[in-house]
């Protein structure tokens, strides 16, 4: 046992575990086996121990359109490296995408793994701006923080345990021209209007899981309350803007004050200057802030794919009860044949009773056409179950995985908002306390 | 050099001995006798406390160490009074509303302490309304027209829009009147005014109010004799005139700047505030990250106390600074006025009597010369206040800029505190989770839990 603790690497041995080490022998070596296997399976096989990526520039580009129109767009440089390197390090694989790509390929697999919460992308169009953030997409600040999201996003899929490993991410990192044929080939399209049917469509489910409603309910709930933060946020950001500037008009008038003073004039020019500074400083501390806003966003858009998620399962959910009744039916109406009663109404029923019933021959035939019916049914009943079932596991596991990342950044993205608080807070202390030395001097 | 002889030479309503006529408004109060306590800087043997026989208005006696302790403060206010042996001081404070049928009103409690002969007592203490602060302020205006009489706020408000009763709004009133009475106390020739005297000891000053009526249209008529239009002010004037021009230009300025930062912090408020709001519904949602959201709310909460606090002392302590110095300008301009209205009276009668003394040898009139010495006068005693005033200014402005840098710094201190408190919960629970193996994390927790 000593042996089997000695070798594992430091980071597998929590300290909880020690007292463990005289308890059962057995439970401990399989718990502590499993947790091995399970961090290797986190960690091992993403992409990014293969393949450093970065988005690293953008460019403008001009070029005709599918309607044969100039248009003017952002293309977005993607650099891939090889992870194990040597002493020199080798020139990087570079591409140019542009936005509509990144679209192409987050549909691709919104379709392909619809049990997988897939990570979104920077936002289409500047939303809960503040007044002195553009709203236009050709804005610099604006691609700036739209390069660092979609950077984002591909870190995102390459580190996810199965996203990472397909194979059409993997040609639109790296095959600049082929990946479009590649992406097109998978016939991902067809089931692209499907998706869209099932995310508006309105169906009852009779046995609805609870953690998929409950989940739906917190993804909605998430949904609000962000939107809520980032549209009083902008408004926030614009009434401290306001506060500052004004300050600076107390840079001028001290300055054409000072004018007309002997002794209290130097105090107050430089007094002047200081209150220019702390005007002015507000510019880099909303800018940062953006950066904080920017991580909400991810969350906020991290909903939609959560609850297209529950959507899907719905839809299957709902397709197997369907699957069910209608085997259910089917079972009915061959007893019915079967023993001559009529239990449900049915026009044919009715039919037969007013014009006769039907010869010996006639019902054979249909009891076959239905038992074989019923056969089928009964497949399609194993495989909505299956599928069911496989997607209920493999979304769980997802949606746990989803959980703890989210509570993790959204943690980390709080602290970060508290430490540029507290350097907004450092900034407006020094510039006040110079301030105040300059007026001691007048 | 100060100008001597000025309550001298001018007619007054006189120095009347203290009548013991109740003052409606200072029932019971009676100067007391000495109890032993604390010694006034200038005095020896003067040891008095200020224990008041409790009128019925005023709620608790100053106590006399409080007293002493706020004048000494106030004493860093005016840089030369330390050359110089203080040896009146005057306070205004308890702020008390007054019901009649036919009027409501505020009085205030001035307290005065002095070893002066002027006076009959050492310790005064009386109850006056803005009235008659404002009778005391056009007698000296009238008595001193030489000198420049410092300002009362503002005397009308608007009714509407003002409130009159607000605890803010009658407290600022007060600290301005309490600067009027320190800014006459300090001067070397207005503290020795009969008038000032009358108002800082009388029981009654109604009954001089009622003669003062009748005298309103005063003695600074006499000093401004009509007609005379100065050819041109001398330079080192015009040169105040101008200072002052601009100077007011630039509190007005600064009056309108300190309104809008004023209003916008205003409305940034109400944003902070919804904002709080939503970090907390939002908690109520999740699970672990309850706590680091409610700690958000928390800290945006505690910055929302921070800026009411700084909004606060700008509409207190500042702008009431900045529009009384406008008014004081005003009043400095009316004396540089009356100046020239001297000087011209002077020139003018000069230019006829050399006239006539060309024509019949009619020697220059003794009036000619005594109109020089009221120039003379007149000059020395408004550079004396004019330097007065300048090194007041200075304190002043000083002051209240200071504590304006002081407020900013108070306020970004305690939201730093609030967000830094903040980090220490949130990076905690960061390391507690950094320990934990995911779900099997869990599931050797309940293990060790069991044991």
């Amino acid at each position: 046992l000593k042996i089997i603790w000695g070798s594992l690497p430091k980071a597998l041995r929590p300290p909880l575990w020690e007292p463990l080490l005289y308890m059962d022998a057995f439970c401990f070596v399989v718990c502590n086996l499993l947790a091995f296997v399970f961090q290797m399976v986190e960690k091992g096989t993403s992409l990014l121990k293969k393949l450093e990526m970065n988005v690293s520039e953008a460019e403008k580009r001009t070029g005709k359109n599918s309607v044969n129109m100039q248009e003017t767009y952002t293309v977005y440089l993607i650099e891939t490296r090889s992870a194990h390197t040597d002493l020199n390090t080798p020139v990087p694989d570079m591409l140019w995408r542009r936005y509509s790509e990144f679209e192409l390929l987050r549909t691709y697999l919104l379709v392909t793994y619809p049990f997988i919460i897939i990570p979104p992308l920077p936002e289409k169009r500047a939303e809960f701006v503040w007044h002195k953030l553009s709203a236009d997409n050709l804005d610099p600040d604006f691609v700036e923080r739209r390069r660092v999201g979609l950077e984002n996003f591909l870190l995102r899929v390459a580190s996810h345990p199965l996203l990472s490993n397909d194979k059409i991410f993997f040609l639109f990192l790296t095959d600049e021209k082929g990946w479009r044929d590649a992406v097109l080939e998978t016939g991902f399209q067809d089931k692209v209007d499907s998706r869209l049917k099932s995310l508006s469509a309105s169906f009852r489910v009779k046995n609805p899981d609870k953690r998929f409603t409950a989940l739906k309910q917190y993804s909605d709930e998430l949904n609000t309350a962000i939107s809520q933060l980032l549209r009083i946020r902008a408004r926030v950001a614009d009434r401290l803007y306001g506060v500052y500037k004004v300050h600076g008009n107390y840079g001028r008038v001290f300055s054409e004050w000072s004018a007309i003073e002997k002794e209290m004039g130097d105090g107050l020019q430089s007094a002047g200057h200081h209150m220019d500074t702390y005007a002015a400083s507000i510019d880099d501390i909303l800018e940062e802030e953006e950066h904080y806003a920017d991580q909400l966003k991810e969350y906020l858009f991290y909903t939609e794919a959560v609850r297209s998620v529950c959507r899907k399962h719905e839809l299957i959910q709902y397709e197997l009860e369907m699957a069910a009744q209608d085997l259910t039916y089917k079972k009915q109406q061959r007893e019915e044949l079967a023993t001559g009663t009529v239990r449900v109404f049915s026009l044919k029923g009715m039919t037969s009773k007013l014009f006769g019933q039907e010869s010996q021959e006639q019902r054979e035939q249909k009891l076959m056409a239905l038992e074989q019916d019923i056969k089928e049914g009964e497949e399609l009943l194993k495989e909505k179950n299956q599928e069911c079932h496989e997607f209920v596991q493999s979304a769980w596991k997802d949606i746990e995985r989803f959980k703890e990342q989210k509570d993790r950044d959204l943690r980390e993205a709080l602290i970060s908002y508290a430490i540029m608080q507290i350097s907004m807070c450092k900034k407006g202390i020094q510039v006040w306390s110079n301030a105040k030395e300059c007026f001691s001097k007048m | 050099m100060m100008s001597v002889g000025a309550p001298k030479g001018l007619p007054s309503s006189g120095q009347k001995p203290i009548t013991e006529m109740i003052h409606p408004l200072s029932a019971v109060e009676e100067p007391l006798s000495p109890a032993p306590e604390v010694t006034v800087n200038a005095g020896g043997d003067k040891d008095t406390g200020l224990t008041n026989g409790t009128p019925v208005e005023t709620s608790s006696p100053a106590s006399v160490s409080s007293l002493f302790n706020r004048l000494q403060l106030d004493d860093d206010l005016d840089g030369d009074a330390s050359t110089e042996t203080r040896d009146l001081f005057v306070t205004v404070d308890d702020p008390k509303k007054h019901v009649s049928t036919m009027e409501t009103y505020i009085t205030y409690r001035v307290s005065t302490k002095t070893t002066r002969i002027e006076f009959d007592l050492p310790e005064y203490c009386v109850r006056r309304r803005y009235q008659d602060f404002d009778w005391l302020r056009i007698k000296l205006e009238d008595s001193q027209p030489t000198h420049l009489i410092p300002p009362l706020p503002e005397k009308f408000v608007m009714k509407g829009v003002v409130d009159r009763f607000s605890e803010e709004f009658v407290e600022t009133r007060m600290k301005a009147l309490d600067k009027f009475l320190k800014r006459v106390a300090d001067h070397p020739v207005l503290s020795f005014n009969p008038h000032f005297n009358a108002f800082l000891t009388a029981k009654d000053l109604n009954k001089r109010q009622g003669l003062a009526l009748l005298t309103k249209v005063g003695e600074s008529v006499k000093y401004v004799a009509g007609g005379y239009k100065l050819r041109a002010r001398p330079a080192e004037y015009a040169s105040m005139g101008d200072y002052l021009d601009t100077f007011s230009g630039k509190l007005g300025t600064m009056d309108r700047i300190a309104q809008r930062i004023v209003k916008e912090q205003s409305e940034y408020l109400t944003e902070l505030r919804e904002y709080g709001t939503v970090y907390s519904s939002w908690a109520a949602v999740e699970e672990e990250l309850q706590r680091p959201l409610e700690g958000v709310a928390g800290s945006v909460s505690t910055c929302c106390r921070a800026l009411e606090d700084l909004s606060e002392n700008i509409s207190q302590d500042f702008l009431p600074v900045l529009r009384e110095y406008v008014l004081y300008i005003e009043s400095m301009k009316n004396v540089l006025r009356k100046r020239d209205q001297c000087q011209a009276e002077y020139e003018g009668r000069l230019e006829a009597a050399v006239l006539r003394r060309q024509e019949d040898r009619t020697p220059i009139p003794a009036e000619v010369e005594k109109c020089q010495d009221k120039v003379e006068c007149f000059n020395a005693d408004l550079k004396a206040d004019w330097e007065r005033w300048q090194r007041n200014k200075r304190q002043d402005f000083k002051q209240i800029l200071t504590g304006m840098a002081d407020k900013n710094i108070s306020y970004y201190e305690k939201c730093q505190s609030a967000w830094e408190s903040l980090i220490t919960v949130l990076q905690d629970k960061q390391t507690d989770d950094k320990t934990r193996q995911g779900p099997f994390g869990r599931c050797f927790k309940a293990l060790s839990s069991s044991l």
